[in-house]
């Protein structure tokens, strides 16, 4: 096992899939000779050429547009836009032809693309800069969503995001770049639509995704001190959504916690609510309780952004005052 | 810069210029255009006997289509938008697909193998950026083949248009942008869409040729085209083609054109028809005729009528199917969601 930093894994991941794969092609701003603004795309255009690691005019219909003709076609495409907010600019791309080509082709044509972005706050970005915009993607029919934690899940779910027919909207933590973690040697590839339990536990369960994972295992620890024991799942992909392993583990703790970045109102926080309301109703012992970033735009001062984006300490409050 | 639209059929059918195809290739485009036209009244007619969801009809821009469709070759693509029937249907997507598209069914959205049609787009807009990326792919793939995107005066007032002629240029795809500025869209006219004084004007900005082409002349439109596409397959870049034509019926079949635009003006151009004046030259040159004419409107009629019984002989799509196509394999949830429905929809 090596040691790479989630920033590095991004590239490590496109890399392994590009080798496999030499029909795969990447469009972005910025990504070919200065290697991403994230430095996410490092040593790409060096191995693959300007072909298939191609820069753009700011242009983000186009980037999507492009990658979804090509991808028509039959040639797989990563898209990169740069800053998740500026999905906003694309959006028709992203939720009208994307999502609907097979639906409006009765299956016949797939879009084999995966839009990359950096999504998320802790940068100081500003409210334009630093959203995590993940439940914008998950509420349209024809997308899948993931949204990786750690370096390995960047390659595994990287690969089996490229490798899926489907348009993938893949979200990459601006927040965990530096973060190093061990990643396999060989070649690595996760499977979409599934959850992975990152630390048992019995008490209750805490759901958290990106950012919100290393959090909230911190909090756990916290708690753990507390004499509370937390089960913490990484939820890794949005849509499709692991309920199976949200729904056994709260079959276990009989209490639910999420955590999430994206503002409160229809985060996916609340989705996951209502599914367990709905099927796991008589296993719970207590109310579902969203920790979330208030419905507002993220403030770009420090001391505010920090306030706003769910942070350990309130975490382990909301989790032991709801339980004590 | 603008100079007078290309023209080689003047609208009493003489001929100014060479002929740029010989005699049968012109009757065949002439049938062509006349199927198209029996078709667009056909869509229409069955639209209001409740047959047909929302149509918009194309009259008037028969020739625009079948010349730019007429110039690409098998291996090209086309890439256009609802109101482009005729030309999609010339390409070889078929007409029962077309009319079973506009019942309502997806499975009008299937093109058959081997031809290189996408769907028709109902957006206005993201269409022509995917041709960029398609031809784009055909040169990353080694080939030659050229993307012909087609969409209307309204639609160059998106910033798709802006993205895609920007895109395509600086990456010199192989793609062809034809638009037929037909005067409205809706209800706003030309002058109200744009202040350039053509649309082919804009593609000076890009770095791009730009001409304007009679659309109503499908000998000039047809050899606009080739020449746009020849030069895209040579490696040469993008073209931007203003075709003038007009929209002689309603934006669609809900729209009422009465209500914003002057009867007269309509009449005008059904003056300047464009399946007139190819007939007329035809006739000139002894290539067409009375009974050529009967036969081949009877020939229209039989094929729209085989086509209408084949899209409505399909069997109606069963509710589940809702969820079939939404992924190339339906997640567990829409598994679920399906199951319920099934359970308790019915």
């Amino acid at each position: 096992m090596a040691e790479l930093s989630y920033r590095d894994a991004v590239a490590a991941g496109i890399a392994q899939e590009m080798r496999r794969d030499p029909r795969l092609v990447m469009l972005g701003e910025d990504i070919a000779g200065a290697g991403g603004v994230f430095k996410t795309t490092v040593g790409l255009l060096d191995e693959f050429g300007a072909d298939r690691v191609r820069d753009t005019p700011i242009s983000e219909q186009a980037i999507l547009g492009a990658a979804m003709g090509a991808a028509m076609t039959g040639i797989p495409v990563i898209a990169e836009i740069m800053f998740s907010d500026f999905l906003a600019v694309c959006f028709d791309l992203l939720a009208n032809e994307m999502a609907k080509a097979s639906y409006m082709t009765a299956g016949q044509v797939t879009v084999p693309v995966v839009v990359r972005t950096a999504n998320g706050g802790g940068s100081r970005f500003g409210a334009q800069h630093s959203q995590s915009v993940e439940n914008w993607t998950m509420m349209i029919p024809g997308l899948k969503v993931v949204a990786p934690s750690t370096p390995a899940d960047v390659i595994g779910l990287m690969a089996a995001a490229i490798r899926d027919p489907d348009p993938v909207v893949f979200f990459e933590h601006k927040s965990l770049f530096a973060v190093k973690g061990e990643v396999p040697d060989a070649e690595h590839v996760d499977r979409l639509g599934t959850a992975v339990v990152r630390r048992p536990g019995t008490d209750c369960t805490i759901a958290a995704l990106a950012l919100m994972v290393p959090r909230a295992l911190e909090a756990a620890e916290r708690l753990a001190a507390d004499g509370i024991d937390a089960e913490v799942i990484d939820v890794r992909s949005l849509v499709p959504l692991d309920t199976s392993t949200i729904l056994g583990s709260v079959a276990k703790t009989g209490r639910l916690f999420t955590v999430e970045e994206n503002p409160r109102l229809c985060g996916w926080g609340a989705e996951v609510a209502s599914i367990v309301a709905d099927e796991a109703f008589w296993d719970l012992d207590g109310p579902v309780v969203r920790i979330t970033t208030p419905h507002v735009p993220l403030p770009a001062a420090e001391a505010l952004e920090d306030l706003a984006i769910p942070s350990v300490d309130r975490i382990a409050a909301t989790v032991a005052g709801s339980l004590g | 810069m603008s100079a007078e639209p290309q023209q080689l059929l003047a609208p009493d059918g003489t001929l100014h210029g060479d002929l740029p195809l010989p005699l049968g290739e012109i009757s065949r485009l002439y049938r062509a255009m006349v199927v198209a036209r029996v078709f667009d009244g056909k869509c229409s007619a069955m639209q209001r006997q409740g047959r047909l969801a929302t149509y918009a009809p194309y009259e008037g821009q028969e020739a625009a289509q079948i010349g730019a469709a007429s110039a690409l070759e098998a291996s090209d693509w086309l890439v256009a938008s609802y109101r482009d029937a005729a030309a999609m249907a010339l390409r070889g997507y078929p007409w029962s697909n077309l009319i079973l598209g506009r019942t309502g069914d997806e499975r009008g959205g299937h093109a058959p193998e081997g031809v290189r049609v996408l769907p028709p787009s109902i957006t206005v807009g993201g269409h022509m950026i995917h041709a960029v990326g398609i031809a784009w792919a055909e040169r990353l793939k080694g080939t030659d083949a050229v993307a012909l995107t087609m969409f209307g005066d309204g639609a160059t007032s998106e910033g798709d248009f802006h993205e895609a002629m920007n895109f395509a240029a600086v990456f010199a795809t192989p793609t062809v942008f034809f638009c037929q500025n037909n005067g409205w869209a809706i209800s706003l006219p030309t002058s109200r869409q744009t202040a350039a004084e053509t649309i082919a004007d804009k593609a000076v900005g890009y770095g791009m040729t730009g001409l304007v082409v009679d659309g109503n002349d499908v000998l000039a439109v047809h050899e606009a085209v080739r020449r746009a596409v020849s030069t895209a397959r040579a490696g040469e870049g993008p073209t931007l083609i203003e075709a003038l034509t007009y929209r002689i019926g309603p934006h669609t079949t809900t729209d009422d054109p009465g209500r914003y635009r002057d009867p007269a003006e309509v009449e005008s151009w059904r003056e300047r028809d464009p399946l007139r004046r190819v007939r007329r030259f035809l006739e000139t040159q002894g290539a067409w005729d009375e009974d050529a004419q009967a036969a081949a409107e009877h020939d229209a009629g039989l094929e729209a009528e085989a086509a209408v019984a084949a899209a409505e002989m399909v069997a109606a799509l069963d509710g589940d199917e809702i969820f079939s196509a939404m992924y190339a394999v339906p997640t567990i949830h829409l598994e679920e969601q399906r199951a319920r429905l099934r359970r308790d929809g019915r």
